[in-house]
């Protein structure tokens, strides 16, 4: 098991695959956040934004909107994750197990 | 009680019924027979899926991992049952009645752990772990300090949210169904045990698909039922809600929240880091055969919140709409008949009729055994998998002992449950769900967080720090404004926040960080060395746990 975790470790692929994954991770997770924060500081910071309805006719609030659109973001970005991991992420992974499985041991 | 307190409470699911209702104390209880009736089907058909599940479980990662076979559109639903309860369904209702768009911040803020969790952890603790949260440190790390410090810590998270829900769960189920608070106890007690002791993580996992797909159906049936009623028409719901309540235009706004910075900050860091690691949701990833089926349990997991999120923007506007100004609702002072925590349930009774109550109130006691029998299989994980063959029996205990032990536990818990909830009725415990979500934001997050993202983390370092963040923890809830301050009559606390854990994590962070950098010792130079080891199998999942082969 060493001597393969070592194979994959010293595979350029891998650290390619690895940086691509993790960019991808911090770049949703910033997404994320500035979406929640950004709901939660215009709360604490301005109401009066929130406080307005879209248009004359509903009584529906941007802040009502938003707070939808956070929990739908999230969704969306988890799910865009996923798709990114599931497909692409993977079928890298296993090339490049499939390389460190057939290199001779030793 | 204070709002943030409130969305904690909401988080941790029951104890807000408690609250209320053990103001509203009802003079008068009826027998629920259709509620009763509905609920004996539950137990039937959940005993039926433990009686399958128990021929299914064999060998210890049956037991305790249900074999790694369960799919992620299972896993997801079954994480949604640990999540939502309906007590979150009658709690937000209940904010949304009173407060309007205040009560729609707490819908939105916890769901932030769910991508967290699926950004920085998911697949990496899929390919570490094995049935507990302390396997995924192990990986690298000395065994026995480490699985001490992190299955007693389980063991504080589980019996503190287990006192929270029993509490919560008596209250609420003698109030619907009009049974005595200890019958409903000794009802949960039994059925937990039976679930947990005899069918284990299989039969736990499909009680919790069973119950998360009867609480978004009725809560689904409620939200269409309450927009058919206004033809469709969201703005026509608003509209009439508007012009009920008193606020007036005022619920569509955001109000005085999240005026104390510290607090608000404190306890929102609580939840997003504590909710993303909690043990009794972090090992369902254990439950799925590899780290692609981890990620769609949390993508499945994260929709179906989501969903349920959503569907309560409509339920607590249409509680405002349609049980406000109804005279089957109000008592002699025009108030809502057992408090505004009865707002979903009287709008069930509103859209559905009494057949409909009755099955909410079931979907609501299902919910709750459901809720508990998940915490206690994650106690028994500790007792078994952790304190008993990893460290009494250094890892030679054969499948057979661990099982027999894993049972033995669930009795035990499911007992102390009883007993807890029980001694601890007609109390104020509602502030005690701030106990497992420090623990979980300052212990375990900050170890499984360094220890997968940060070679430098030693064993002494991460075993300090998480000692830190649990005394710590410990010490500033009890001098803080509630325990100090209220229960033992001191009038203010020593500390100053209801939430210590800003301060927790920092300190649990900040020592892991330091002792880690000073610890020269053999030990800590090979665990940094077997950083990279660990790194490619979280990343690959090679080497990680396999489906059980039956």
């Amino acid at each position: 098991m060493d001597a393969l975790y070592a194979r994959i470790s010293g595979n350029p692929a891998f650290h390619a695959l690895q940086a691509r994954r993790s960019r991808l991770a911090w770049t949703l997770c910033a997404g994320v956040l500035t979406a929640y924060y950004g709901f939660i500081l215009m709360i604490a910071y301005a109401p009066d934004t929130f406080r307005k309805p879209l248009h004359a006719d509903t009584s529906v609030t941007l802040g009502v909107v938003w707070g939808a659109a956070v929990v739908l973001v999230s969704v969306g970005l988890t799910g865009m994750y996923v798709w990114r991991a599931n497909r692409e992420f993977d079928r890298l992974n296993a090339r490049i197990l499939e390389e460190a499985h057939r290199a001779p041991l030793g | 009680m204070s709002l943030n307190l409130r969305l904690l409470v909401l988080l941790a699911g029951t104890a807000l019924p408690f609250a209320v209702f053990a103001q509203a104390a009802a003079p008068e209880r009826q027998l629920n027979i259709i509620a009763i009736g509905m609920f004996v089907v539950f137990v039937v058909i959940s005993l039926g899926i433990t009686f399958w599940a128990a021929r299914r479980t064999r060998s210890t990662s049956d037991f305790l991992a249900a074999g790694g076979r369960i799919s992620g559109f299972q896993n997801g639903l079954a994480i949604t049952g640990d999540w939502v309860s309906s007590a979150a369904l009658m709690g937000i209702a209940a904010l949304i009645y009173s407060t309007g768009f205040d009560g729609l911040i707490y819908s939105v803020v916890p769901f932030g752990a769910w991508p967290l969790m699926m950004f920085l952890m998911a697949d990496r603790l899929r390919n570490l772990g094995k049935y507990t949260i302390a396997d995924i440190v192990s990986v690298r790390f000395s065994r026995i300090p480490m699985r001490t410090l992190i299955s007693l810590s389980s063991l504080v998270f589980v019996v503190g949210y287990l006192i929270v829900q029993m509490v919560g769960a008596g209250t609420l189920i003698s109030n619907l169904f009009g049974i005595d608070y200890t019958v409903a106890q000794v009802i949960i007690g039994i059925l937990i045990v039976l679930y947990v002791a005899f069918g284990g993580m299989i039969a736990t996992t499909y009680v919790q698909l069973v119950k998360a797909t009867l609480l978004l159906s009725g809560a689904s049936f409620i939200c269409f039922a309450a927009l058919f009623h206004f033809d469709w028409s969201v703005d026509g719901l608003y509209a009439s809600a508007i012009s009920n309540h008193p606020q007036g235009m005022k619920i569509m706004q955001p109000g005085g929240l999240l005026t104390e910075p510290v607090s608000a900050f404190s306890c929102g860091l609580m939840l997003l880091l504590g909710g993303a690691a909690m043990p009794h949701v972090l090992m369902r990833f254990f439950t799925v055969p590899d780290a692609r089926q981890a990620r769609l349990s949390v993508f499945y997991a994260a929709s179906f919140i989501g969903y349920f999120y959503l569907l309560t923007f409509v339920i607590g506007y249409a509680a405002i709409a349609m049980v406000m100004k109804d005279p089957r609702f109000l008592d002699a002072n025009g108030l809502i008949t057992g408090g505004a925590n009865m707002a979903a349930i009287h709008l069930s009774e509103a859209v559905g009729g009494s057949f409909f109550l009755g099955f909410i109130s079931a979907v609501a006691f299902a919910t709750i055994v459901a809720v508990v029998a998940g915490l206690t299989i994650a106690g028994a994980s500790a007792i078994s998998h952790d304190l008993y063959a990893n460290i009494f029996r250094h890892g030679r205990a054969t499948d057979d002992q661990v099982v027999k032990v894993s049972r033995i536990s669930a009795v035990c818990l499911g007992a102390f449950g009883v007993v807890l909830g029980i001694a601890f009725k007609d109390q104020n415990i509602a502030y005690m769900i701030t106990i497992p979500f420090t623990v979980s934001s300052s212990v375990f997050f900050p170890i499984l967080f360094l220890s997968m993202y940060w070679r430098g983390l030693t064993t002494r370092g991460a075993v300090t720090g998480g000692a830190v963040g649990l005394g710590l923890g410990v010490i500033l809830l009890f001098l803080g404004p509630t325990i100090w301050g209220e229960i033992l009559g001191h009038g203010e606390g020593i500390f100053p926040y209801k939430y210590p854990a800003l301060f927790t994590i920092i300190a649990s962070f900040l020592t892991m960080i330091v002792v880690s950098k000073l610890d020269n010792s053999p030990r800590a130079r090979r665990e940094r060395a077997e950083f990279d080891d660990q790194f490619v199998r979280s990343q690959t999942g090679v080497g990680a746990e396999a489906p059980a082969q039956h």
